[in-house]
């Protein structure tokens, strides 16, 4: 049965919980939902699949009018695509909202596509903004290395979108706020064909969360020239980032890498050496606050984007620099 | 056991040139490539197929020039290739891409294993593998940087997904999207490229799968989305203060910027 604008009404946001943390993404969904709904006299709902014991009222003080948990007590303990999915279709169907919002996250990625096919809906990903024009949504998403922003319409019900982390604010919360939470139990809970085994746990290491990045590019030579780097880092309260091309040179692990196929930052200071500035890396950390450069090669890209650059050789000026803060703080 | 890969034929991303005021990517300044993340997943294949054995088969849809890219993948290691080539597909969305290439594979009968790359560095959806799978109605699994076992009958790979990294099993069908971190793609031999020259790749166009997929499921009329305008982001101005020679008044500079941004509060 395909769904037509005259049945569907509301907006949906999936909030995505690990171990009963809802993640942030969801609370900036609601905070633009709210927004969007407002334009379009409509219901602000959300739906989290979880333990029927998870407090899931704080999607109401984050401004949702109607929670969908979808309750069971092992099932969505792990992140099982096709278990979410097949919930999520029948709950998209009964409910019919017109506009369904996922999180762009790793696991958003995965799960909404399956649940647009399911639907036979459209599905924009990782936008950055959404606008309502004569009252069908605008799904607009950077494209070709961030060089284009393409404004996207469905021609599908629902309106389906990823959302990138950090593009909107957080609603606010509210504690006061009322809402109604309709606990259901899950419409399916096992025989999904994939078995999820075990979480490898492993160092937590998220660069995006950080206030200062000093990066590392190609133009760091070795493993031990790091140090410095890190000595940097840690005298302004920041982490180390680095460009894939240092990534691949075996300098640093993958998770500090930043750019498109890395993570994107957005730190109040973002210092680039030895880093050439190429689209897929600035496509990553261009929404800083302040860019320092620093290059010894006066036509680098990444002094066309730089705030503050220094054109030189960053063995000579890092020491420099941290000689320099430490007597400072001394 | 069979193996579908589904490769894209895109330009070379680190070199193509962007044409601002048009909106669009100027094609000719530039060669195409497989996109690089298919190349992992193809690699996949190959060594998977190197302890079962079995067939594999990439699978792309494109323009008639995108036989070259399979001609690649044979040389790489596939037996065979298809390419969905037609007019009507042109303008699909990721929906009708995604219908066009399930369609494509019922035709083959179906595969065991399917791999996909996480996203194409144009298109750049990373839609394309999940909506794929949930058009064949099997199970996928995303974001792949390890497999850690494998048999006749089913998979078991790691996942990176909620922040996490999970240990995931599947028996077969499934299909599976993969990073660049999963393996280093070997170049194709000397001999392989060769017999890749004269292989023949067949063409299938919409009459070839009309028995799995309707013509108001392929192209733009089965697409579910329209890109309605295409705007071109103004180009952010920044300070752009730039020191060239003196070192010392450039690290007081950026010392002086540092303490405005209060990052030096000890
Ligand atoms: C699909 C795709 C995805 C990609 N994803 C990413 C991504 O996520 N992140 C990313 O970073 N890249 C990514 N890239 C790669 C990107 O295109 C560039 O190749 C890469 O960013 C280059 O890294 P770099 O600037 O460190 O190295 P280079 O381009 O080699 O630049 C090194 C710089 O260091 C300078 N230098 C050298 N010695 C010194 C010295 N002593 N002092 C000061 N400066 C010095 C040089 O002048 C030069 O500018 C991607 C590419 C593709 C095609
Ligand atoms: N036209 C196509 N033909 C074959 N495979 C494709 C095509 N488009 C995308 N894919 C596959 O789907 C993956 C994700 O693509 P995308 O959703 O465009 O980012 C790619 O890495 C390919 O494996």
């Amino acid at each position: 049965m395909k769904m037509t604008e005259k049945d569907c009404k509301g907006i949906l946001v999936f909030a995505e919980q690990k171990k009963e943390r809802i993640h942030r993404v969801s609370y900036e969904l609601l905070g633009k939902g709210k927004e969007l709904a407002a334009q379009l006299d409509c219901p602000l709902c959300s739906v989290v699949l979880g333990p029927p014991d998870m407090d899931v009222a704080e999607l109401i003080y984050r401004g949702a009018d109607i929670v969908y948990h979808i309750t069971d007590p092992m099932a969505f303990a792990a992140p099982d695509e096709v278990l979410y999915e097949q919930n999520l279709v029948r709950l998209i169907r009964d409910v019919k909202p017109e506009i369904c919002l996922f999180g762009a996250t790793n696991f958003g990625r995965s799960l909404a596509p399956r649940v647009a096919a399911k639907l036979g809906a459209g599905l924009t990903a990782d936008c950055t903004h959404l606008a309502i024009d004569q009252g069908q949504l605008v799904q607009i998403r950077p494209a070709f290395s961030e060089n284009i922003l393409a404004h996207i319409q469905s021609t599908a019900y629902p309106q389906m979108a990823t959302v990138r982390y950090k593009e909107f604010n957080e609603a606010p919360r509210d504690t006061n706020r009322k809402g109604q939470i309709k606990a259901m139990e899950a419409y399916v809970s096992d025989n999904s064909p994939v078995k999820i085994l075990e979480e490898i746990v492993k160092e937590d290491f998220d660069i995006a969360d950080a206030n200062v990045v000093v990066a590392a590019g190609a133009g760091v030579k070795a493993k031990e020239d790091l140090k410095m780097l890190q000595e940097l880092a840690e005298l302004l309260g920041g982490k180390l980032g680095a460009s894939r091309a240092a990534v691949e040179a075996g300098l640093i692990a993958k998770d500090h890498q930043v750019g498109y196929s890395g993570n994107r930052v957005k730190p109040s200071i973002y210092i680039a050496c030895g880093i050439s500035g190429a689209p897929q890396h600035i496509a990553g950390m261009k929404e800083s606050g302040i860019i320092i450069a620093i290059n010894s090669d006066p036509s680098a890209p990444i002094l066309n984007i730089a705030d503050y650059a220094i054109v030189g050789n960053l063995y000579e000026i890092i020491p420099k620099m941290i000689r320099k803060l430490k007597n400072m703080k001394s | 056991m069979r193996i579908v890969v589904l490769v894209k034929q895109v330009p070379d991303m680190e070199r193509v040139k962007f044409d601002c005021e048009a909106g669009r990517v100027d094609r000719s300044s530039a060669g195409t490539e497989i996109n690089p993340f298919d190349l992992n997943a193809l690699e996949a294949a190959v060594s998977i197929q190197e302890q079962l054995g079995g067939k594999i088969i990439t699978l792309s849809m494109g323009p008639a020039a995108a036989e070259d890219a399979l001609k690649d993948t044979i040389a790489r290691g596939a037996d065979e290739s298809v390419l969905l080539s037609d007019r009507r597909f042109g303008g699909a969305d990721v929906k009708a891409t995604a219908k066009t290439i399930a369609a494509a594979i019922k035709k083959l009968g179906g595969a065991d294993l399917i791999f996909a790359g996480i996203q194409t560095v144009d298109g750049d959806t990373g839609q394309v593998g999940p909506e794929t799978a949930g058009y064949l109605d099997i199970p996928h699994i995303s974001n792949v940087d390890f497999i850690s076992a494998y048999s006749e009958t089913d998979i078991t790979v790691v996942s990176n997904v909620m922040e996490g990294s999970y240990v995931k099993k599947s028996s077969y069908p499934v299909l599976i999207t993969v990073t660049k971190d999963i393996n280093q793609p070997r170049l194709p031999s000397m001999k392989r490229k060769l017999s890749a020259r004269k292989a023949h790749i067949p063409v299938w166009g919409y009459e070839e799968l009309q028995d799995y997929i309707r013509e108001d499921e392929i192209g733009l009329q089965g697409s579910a989305t329209k890109v309605k305008r295409i705007e071109v982001p103004p180009a952010v101005t920044r300070k752009g203060q730039v020191w060239r020679e003196n070192v010392e008044e450039a690290i007081d500079g950026l010392v002086e910027v540092l303490k405005k941004a209060k990052v030096l509060e000890v």
